[in-house]
């Protein structure tokens, strides 16, 4: 059976956009192991609305690791010390008596801060609006069946399109870079055949719209894939550049 | 319950055998020319598989479409979270699938309450979806020669599921999202994140736009448009602890019924037989384990109830009982379709033996899911291979491998089973709609799971992602056409109108009433009192009595609601318990119209289990000769009951008869 903890909080919080901010610290009593973070979190909002105060704002939604919409630096890392799970599936089993957990929003000059813990990533969406797709129209497919597609590269291309789109890579890249996300989406097309038409086009677009974005470069150090909730491999960046560089050369 | 006799729901169904109706209807609908596309604009609200694939292809067609998500990118919508994969009628397994064994499935499974031109239709479409989504770059699972792979679920003798791992929701939404960013790109479909629909706007009969509250300034903005589709998902939160994400409401339904759209059957809720179970009163959701385990995991009780005693006691764990004293009751009672029964009769059998104090865990309100013997038939990789993934959340929530050898008696290996009980999953029921998905309101439309039409009482596994894609896809692009050929000749018209004025005053209005409340309980703590009300005397096991009950208690919540309620903060900016409000307090309607419906329909059917009407086996007992109907409900005022309009059932191809899963 879970034992029950009691710690303290150092929590982010920020008004909007353009306040400043600060961490405030709350205590938290008797909190059951088998509660996840987020619900550690409700626990503190209910307590603060009891109080009469404004509770913490984060992101979240699904609360079993898919959506990608919660996010949150624990002391330090994206999502936290587990590995290989989001916030959501983060419990507090993990913690012990007496810690002081610190939580962040996501640190990124493309994820501005909203309020307290809540950043904005719509930046992720437009990269994928430049050419994260097959450009094809409702109505027009062939049978499902027409194209073999070998196990190996359906499984790999797979691997790349379990990614979330959370952010957490970018968060935890001292130079704010998105080549994981932008690696991961181009790697699934570029295995696939549906994907080799626009190849070159793609890869190009998403590149671009990355750096005009304001993301920074990679430089090889590997905490995006790190800290990866889903495990994406550092290995489609390499892909992503070589398809890149393949694109351009042909220019 | 006054039920409105003089109302006839025309569900415009075509002529013609129930083969050859979506055929004929597509040859005989009317279009609207590619000029004229360009003059029109459509709502979409939501961003799921209904909602995207609408949207994306509606704008491909050539409308203008606006499209409202309440997270912060389409991507993050809840059919994301969908496990374990989507029916289809390709037969590429060559196991004697076809189109009407799809259709006929379907319409068992939902124990004979869907309409027929629709689940047909369904079927049909099917595997469009498929050739659609291997086009769009989905990674489905396959088989080493290269072709797609399939696995069985629950209410099928065929493999007929397609899949992608075990997030096969994720791998369709995003190639839905993928579209839909091609034609946000292509300046076709305007996007707006972080936005919650507040009301629909009705002129002159027709829904014309929205009043729309911006969640990140507060604002409520307002929205003009040709037609309106709500893609916004079920009511499933209206239980508090469900399967379905923490932003997932009815508000968007329940706005669209003030307004005139009726509710169909929202009694049938679908209440999922595999999820972890309940701990502790901190818990915000519950969390699925895909029915996909079902193929290879088998459910069992001990037979003995000293042993129930002492599993519940903590003395012993699942491991140590033997075969012998494991009472696989679901193959015991159901020899043809063993663990792989549809939902509603699985998730009844579980609570039949926790009811008789054969539950596993210290609440008593737990079965096992056992993978002993597939391990020791296939080996641990090729179960990991299958579902690591569940595993492996199922550990980080549990503490507990259920991939670990746990104990060895006489030689027999026993792996650490998985407790499992069932959860409020999915709602059948959901705005009428007519074969064309238009609601009683002319010019709105629902889609996927926010409308009632295919799945009867009960929805089978793998069928809510054919049906949100079907919907988004394959269907509403084409009956939205029939509705706006006859409007290509209204000009684009501004929001500065009085239907505009009113029903954004009235939005406002109520945001003044629950912020100057100030009472003193929070929003959650209403919300799960709810819950509790609708989980006990709504849920699983329903009764006359529980449910008069409930709506005693429900007009209790509602004063509560009124009257003590608290919401800090302004209501300019971004105020999460104020928008947490404004659902809630559609949800205790939305509880109500459920609590109506479950006491209107005195038989037991799918999802509807009414006590008094079983066999004596504990069977679901239908009455086909009194409920053999749609039951909608039209809202008559907030302190009035509302009004029954019955849609009687007509089947032509298919012969009614009990459910069967025995034999």
């Amino acid at each position: 059976m879970d034992e029950n903890i009691s710690f303290s909080l150092k929590v982010w919080r920020q008004a909007g956009p353009k306040e400043k901010g600060h961490f405030e610290t709350y205590q938290m009593k008797d909190i059951p192991g088998d509660t996840s973070f987020l619900e550690m979190l409700d626990i503190l909002n209910e307590q603060l609305v009891a109080d009469k105060k404004e509770p913490v704002a984060f992101d979240h939604d699904c609360r079993e690791g898919i959506c990608g919409m919660c996010s949150l630096y624990i002391n330090g890392h994206p999502h936290g010390p587990a590995t290989g799970a989001t916030t959501c599936q983060l419990y507090m089993r993990r913690f012990h008596e007496g810690d002081v957990i610190t939580i962040e929003p996501w640190r990124s000059a493309a994820f501005p801060v909203i309020k307290d813990l809540m950043v904005d990533r719509n930046a992720f969406d437009k990269i994928q609006q430049a050419g994260g797709y097959v450009s094809f129209n409702t109505g027009g497919a062939q049978d499902a069946n027409a194209i073999p597609i070998p196990k190996t590269a359906a499984d790999e291309a797979m691997d790349s399109a379990s990614c979330i789109g959370c952010g957490a890579c970018v968060a935890a890249c001292k130079n704010g870079s998105a080549m994981l996300f932008v690696s991961a989406k181009v790697s699934q097309f570029a295995l696939l055949p549906q994907g080799q038409a626009e190849k070159a086009r793609r890869v190009k677009a998403m590149v671009a719209k990355m750096d005009e974005l304001g993301f920074g470069n990679c430089t090889n150090t590997g905490a995006c894939a790190a800290e990866c909730p889903k495990n994406i491999s550092l290995s489609n960046i390499a892909r992503m550049n070589r398809n890149y560089l393949c694109a351009k050369l042909k220019d | 319950m006054e039920e409105k006799k003089n109302v006839v729901l025309d569900s415009r169904i075509p002529e013609g055998p129930v083969a050859e109706k979506w055929t004929n209807y597509k040859a005989h609908q009317k279009l609207v020319n590619p000029a004229n596309k360009r003059k029109l604009d459509v709502i979409v609200v939501g961003t799921g598989l209904a909602g995207a694939s609408a949207a994306s292809t509606l704008a491909e067609m050539g409308f203008n479409v606006l499209n409202f998500c309440i997270q912060d990118s389409p991507r993050r919508a809840h059919s994301i979270a969908a496990q374990g994969g989507i029916n289809a009628a390709k037969n590429y397994q060559n196991d004697g699938d076809s189109v009407y064994r799809l259709f006929y499935d379907t319409v068992k499974g939902g124990d004979y309450r869907a309409r027929e031109a629709n689940v047909y239709r369904l079927a049909e479409v099917s595997n469009n979806i498929i050739d659609q989504c291997v086009a769009q770059g989905v990674p489905f699972a396959r088989e080493y020669g290269g072709l797609l792979a399939n696995r069985s679920f629950g209410g099928a003798q065929v493999s007929r599921t397609f899949y992608a791992k075990g997030q096969t929701g994720q791998q369709l939404l995003l190639g839905a999202y993928s579209s839909l960013n091609r034609q946000i790109q292509m300046g076709k479909v305007k996007s707006y994140n972080r936005y919650e629909m507040r009301d629909v706007v009705i002129i002159d009969g027709r829904a014309r736009g929205i009043i729309a509250k911006n969640l990140v300034t507060g604002k409520l903005e307002r929205f003009a448009a040709h037609a309106v589709v709500v893609a916004t998902g079920g009511y499933g939160n209206v239980y508090f602890l469900s399967t379905n994400a923490m932003s997932c409401n009815c508000s968007a339904a329940i706005e669209c019924y003030k307004k005139g759209a009726m509710m169909a059957n929202p009694a049938y809720v679908q209440i999922h037989p595999t999820c972890i179970p309940v701990h502790g009163d901190k818990q915000s959701k519950l969390t699925l384990m895909s029915e996909s385990l079902r193929n290879d995991g088998r459910i069992w009780v001990p037979k003995k109830l000293e042993d129930a005693k002492k599993l519940q006691s903590g003395e012993i764990k699942g491991s140590d009982i033997p075969e012998e004293d494991r009472d696989y009751y679901l193959e015991r009672r159901y020899p043809a379709f063993g663990n792989l029964v549809p939902r509603d009769v699985a998730s009844r059998a579980a609570k039949e033996r926790c009811d008789k104090g054969f539950g596993v865990n210290n609440t008593g309100k737990a079965v096992f899911l056992d993978f002993s013997e597939a391990i020791g038939r296939l080996g641990i990789d090729v179960i990991r291979q299958r579902y690591g993934n569940l595993f492996d959340m199922y550990e980080e929530i549990t503490d507990v491998n259920p991939g670990k050898l746990a104990n060895t008696i006489d030689g027999v290996e026993y792996y650490n089973p998985m407790m499992i009980y069932p959860a409020i999953h999915y709602t059948m029921g959901g705005l009428w709609v007519d074969y064309e998905l238009q609601t009683t309101v002319k010019g709105l439309f629902a889609i996927g799971e926010c409308n009632f039409s295919d799945h009867g009482a009960n929805r089978l596994g793998a069928s809510a992602l054919m049906q949100g894609l079907a919907d988004g896809y394959f269907v509403l692009p084409y009956t939205i056409q029939n509705y706006l050929s006859d409007q290509i000749t209204v000009p684009r018209f501004s929001t500065d109108t009085p239907e505009f004025d009113a029903a954004e005053k009235a939005v406002n209005d109520r945001i003044d009433h629950l912020m100057a409340i100030q009472g003193t309980r929070s929003v959650d703590s209403i919300h799960k009192e709810l819950g509790h009300i609708m989980w006990e005397y709504v849920g699983m096991g329903r009764t006359k009595e529980g449910l008069l009950k409930a709506l005693d208690e429900l007009k209790r919540i509602r004063k509560v609601f009124e009257t003590e309620l608290f919401i800090p903060g302004e209501k300019e900016g971004m105020n999460i318990e104020l928008d947490k409000a404004l659902r809630l307090d559609d949800f205790i309607t939305m509880g109500e119209l459920v609590a109506y419906d479950a006491l209107n329909r005195n038989e037991s059917c799918g999802g509807h289990f009414r006590e008094e009407y079983q066999t004596p086996e504990g069977e679901a007992k239908r009455d086909d000769e009194n409920y053999f109907y749609v039951s909608c409900w039209d809202y008559q005022g907030d302190d009035k009951e509302p009004a029954l309009v019955k849609e009687p059932l007509e089947y032509e191809a298919i012969k009614v008869q009990t459910r069967n899963y025995k034999e």
